[in-house]
């Protein structure tokens, strides 16, 4: 446990994580190794990665649907492996998976917002409330009565994050939540997202193969084959264009061209991730 | 498209049918259906009748669509009525081979058959106008006493409501594999029947697979929303009985009172 | 020869309360060797189209002619016509069923009654075509494999029908950057080593722009737009409407055009971006000096 100097500890604290599929049998396989990450309330961290690399094994390891092997994950000052603890964990940290369909339950929209208040035992009139707080924060007021069949991609991964903050969630954990989805739905998700982060100040946690998305987190951290690989600033992560490119991950554009310029002698700054900032930076050039 | 079809056979609308209770709807379909059983009269066949007709033009269901849903058994009641035509003794209308076919065992058998069609037809329109999600919820609720002898009454709800859930995604996924092996030379439409079997096979194998990945899936999104089965489980929508559902059952035992007192008097 | 679309409407689920018409009198004509992309965001009929093109779907009006045979006809010429037109669907993957990938790649020549011996040769083609090793894999299950290994499984499970014509529908969706980046150069190279045609179905501008000749855009079901890219990322207004975006380069360059910079517009990969932003930056060095 990272406990620093003062006792202060980070909201998620991730150490020493290991886990491997099928322990101790033929099959077994080592999805994470020796993982440690530290999460501080209200961040927004993304992480990318080839598929394969251990980025959903460690999602599910901060709600406790996964145990480590070895280490420990801490969510608000509970270890995972406290069964004791684990619906408290959950109700902290709210899941959105890849695939909509799979994770609505309900055949209505506000019933399958209520699905986690009523699995905490909470009492009906604050169920209620929730549910429309939770359904006006992602902008889905208008489809409450509707059947989940009848809403696009973008529309259920936002009842999906509804869902989780009925539970009254401080921290969203998004696994690929745009994968499948055409560019209006990814925008919807992502702005949906991103004012939870600032208005409400949820930490999220979120997973991705799209760059444009992860230069808008604080931090990107980047993993390959079960460990970390890079961890930092937008900025500084996507400055290291070899890198990403030997990892085949994307690049963002404006981070591309400014190395690509850079290398064909032309001064850039350093640290360019929106398209913004390099169309600035080329007007500042004389 | 495929996924658009409606589940089951509701029929939405605001009548007070409608809005009654499942619970009470259920309650008070079973008590009809004992009546139906006990006062055989033909007065009081008459007034079964009229009243199924009465509740059928009330929940304002095309009277059209509920006869079809009677449909499907007409074989049945057929049959019923030619076994008791050709099984009672009494005068002989017509004979055919060596079965003797008589009024009485007419009278009988349409009594039978009146009996199932009205039964069929109440049932129906219980089924007409409940959302198959209320039904769910009625049986939860109607089930739950019990739960003290084991009957796992939340977890059956529970899975009803998510089969529901999920048939409109299934028949969408069936329709597309379904064209994904046509693409790829499989006709549906013509060959022998064991041709047409083995031709399941492409359709089925990756739907299972599908289905039971979703499951997986929806497990595990259960799971992170802290689901733990119906212990300390609350709901948002609760079932209430209200005026209107307490008018109801008055009505049907009022309605049961009348055919007491028409039988006592041997009418 | 060639797939004429000749005014065609679709409407799903005629005279019920659900009746909705998903295409309205659309029209077009895919030439042999060309590469058609068609975009749009989820319910513009994009999907429905696709399915008109092998007879999936037949119009409610209007006619779908395969190198001049109407596919709505009865009788073994149109069924002919709509063999020469291969359709590899949304997560291909999905439709994986055989106990091997020799056998699942061979279930389609072998529906339509081509030899053994033929079989094996377009298994073993179409498994080389999306680079999957023959001698390693055959006898695998196909449920054994990568999520990208799959689904090039899959595609070859329709390259072995040896389509004259190739409709995929969102090809790269749910891939990770290496996957999308390796399907995509195969799917170009049976373009250019083959001379096959396609028609592909993305929302992806920046592969649009890489490998179609064409683009045609669908909303509410009409036609909106068909245009060499080039041409049409220049509509921004149509691709607003029709929930698109133009490439990222497209907007890049344009903004810088606008900030008086001297560029064209029209660059599709970041390394042409680059090469005509530096060349832009050299020339204003030049003026301004």
């Amino acid at each position: 446990m990272t406990v620093h100097g003062d006792g202060y500890m980070s909201f998620i604290e991730i150490k020493d994580l290991t886990h491997i599929y099928h322990a101790g049998q033929e099959n077994a396989k080592e999805a994470l190794s020796k993982v440690s990450i530290n999460v501080e309330k209200g961040e927004f961290v993304a992480v990318l990665g080839e598929n394969g690399c251990g980025k959903s094994t460690l999602a599910k390891h901060i709600n406790a649907l996964l145990l480590p092997t070895d280490g420990c994950c801490i969510v608000d000052g509970m270890d995972t492996n406290d069964v004791t603890k684990v619906w408290d964990i959950r109700q902290q940290v709210g899941m959105v998976f890849q695939n909509p369909d799979n994770q609505i339950i309900a055949s209505v929209v506000e019933e399958d917002v209520a699905f986690g208040p009523e699995n905490l035992g909470i009492p009906r009139d604050e169920i209620k409330k929730r549910v429309d707080e939770a359904l006006k924060a992602v902008d889905m007021e208008r489809y409450r009565a509707f059947a989940p069949h009848l809403l696009s991609g973008g529309q259920k991964q936002r009842v999906a994050i509804a869902g989780a903050l009925a539970m009254h969630t401080k921290c969203l954990v998004l696994d690929e939540p745009t994968a499948m989805l055409d560019p209006k739905g990814r925008s919807e998700v992502m702005s949906a997202v991103k004012k939870l982060n600032k208005e409400q100040g949820i930490t999220i946690i979120y997973i991705t193969h799209f760059m444009e998305e992860a230069a808008e987190a604080d931090r990107v951290i980047v993993m390959e084959k079960g460990k970390i690989f890079a961890e930092g600033k937008p900025q500084e992560i996507f400055a290291r264009v070899d890198d990403l490119k030997r990892l085949r991950l994307d690049v963002p554009l404006a981070s591309a061209i400014a190395w690509n310029l850079k290398k064909q002698g032309i001064y850039i700054p350093d640290g360019i991730v929106q398209e913004e900032e390099l169309v600035e930076a080329l007007c500042q050039l004389k | 498209m495929l996924t658009d079809i409606t589940i089951g056979q509701y029929f939405p609308g605001q009548s007070f049918l409608h809005r009654m209770d499942p619970r009470m709807k259920i309650g008070l379909l079973f008590m009809w259906i004992v009546a139906i059983f006990v006062f055989d009269s033909q007065v009081s066949y008459g007034i079964f009748t009229a009243s199924a007709i009465l509740l059928a033009l009330c929940s304002r269901v095309p009277i059209l669509t509920l006869a079809k849903s009677i449909k499907p058994l007409w074989m049945i009641l057929v049959f019923t009525l030619l076994i008791h035509m050709c099984g009672t003794p009494g005068e002989v209308w017509f004979h055919i081979f060596v079965f003797d076919f008589t009024r009485e065992g007419f009278i009988q058998g349409f009594h039978i058959c009146l009996r199932l069609a009205l039964l069929i037809f109440l049932s129906s329109l219980l089924t007409f106008t409940t959302s198959p999600l209320e039904l769910t919820d009625a049986m939860e609720s109607l089930l739950s006493p019990f739960k003290c002898i084991g009957l796992p009454a939340h977890e059956l709800a529970m899975m009803m409501s998510i089969a529901l859930r999920f048939v409109p995604t299934l028949i969408e996924e069936t329709d597309k594999i379904m064209k994904a092996q046509q693409s790829r030379g499989v006709n549906f439409e013509s060959g022998n029947v064991l041709k047409r079997l083995s031709n399941l096979v492409p359709i089925l194998v990756p739907l299972f697979i599908s289905a039971f990945r979703r499951a997986d899936e929806l497990a595990m999104a259960m799971e992170a929303r802290c689901y733990r089965g119906g212990e300390g489980r609350t709901r948002m929508k609760e079932l209430k009985i209200r005026t209107l559902d307490y008018g109801a059952c008055a009505g049907t035992v009022l309605l049961i009172a009348v055919l007491v007192v028409l039988k006592v008097e041997g009418i | 020869m060639s797939i004429e679309i000749k005014n065609i409407s679709y409407t799903y689920m005629p005279k019920t309360a659900f009746e909705h018409q998903a295409l309205k009198n659309v029209s077009f004509t895919i030439k042999e060797g060309e590469v058609t992309a068609i975009a749009g965001h989820t319910g513009s009929g994009k999907s429905t189209i696709v399915q008109h093109l092998n007879g999936l779907l037949h119009p409610s009006e209007g006619q779908v002619l395969v190198d001049g045979t109407d596919l709505n006809k009865k009788g073994s010429e149109a069924i002919k016509a709509r063999q020469l037109v291969g359709m590899v669907f949304q997560y291909p993957e999905h439709q994986l069923f055989e106990e091997t990938v020799e056998k699942d790649v061979g279930f389609g020549p072998r529906n339509l009654g081509v030899s053994e011996e033929e079989t094996e040769k377009r298994v073993k083609e179409a498994l080389d075509f999306v680079d999957i090793d023959y001698e390693t894999y055959k006898d695998v299950s196909p449920f054994q494999l990568s999520g990208g290994q799959k689904r090039r499984v899959a595609i070859a499970g329709v390259l072995a029908l040896k389509p004259k014509y190739l409709v995929l529908d969102e090809p790269t969706a749910g891939l990770d950057p290496r996957g999308r980046e390796e399907l995509l150069s195969r799917v170009w190279g049976l373009h250019k080593r083959k001379k096959a045609t396609l028609i592909f179905v993305s929302h992806k501008m920046e592969d649009v722009a890489r490998i179609a000749d064409r683009l045609i855009v669908m909303n509410h079901g009409e036609l909106m737009l068909d245009a060499p890219p080039k041409e049409a990322f220049l509509e921004e207004e149509i691709l607003k409407n029709a929930g698109l975006t133009v490439p990222a380069t497209v907007r890049l360059l344009t903004e810088l055009k606008e900030r008086g910079f001297a560029v064209d517009p029209a660059a599709f990969t970041m390394e042409e971006a680059a090469r005509r932003i530096a060349k832009a930056v050299k020339e204003r060095r030049r003026g301004t000096c």
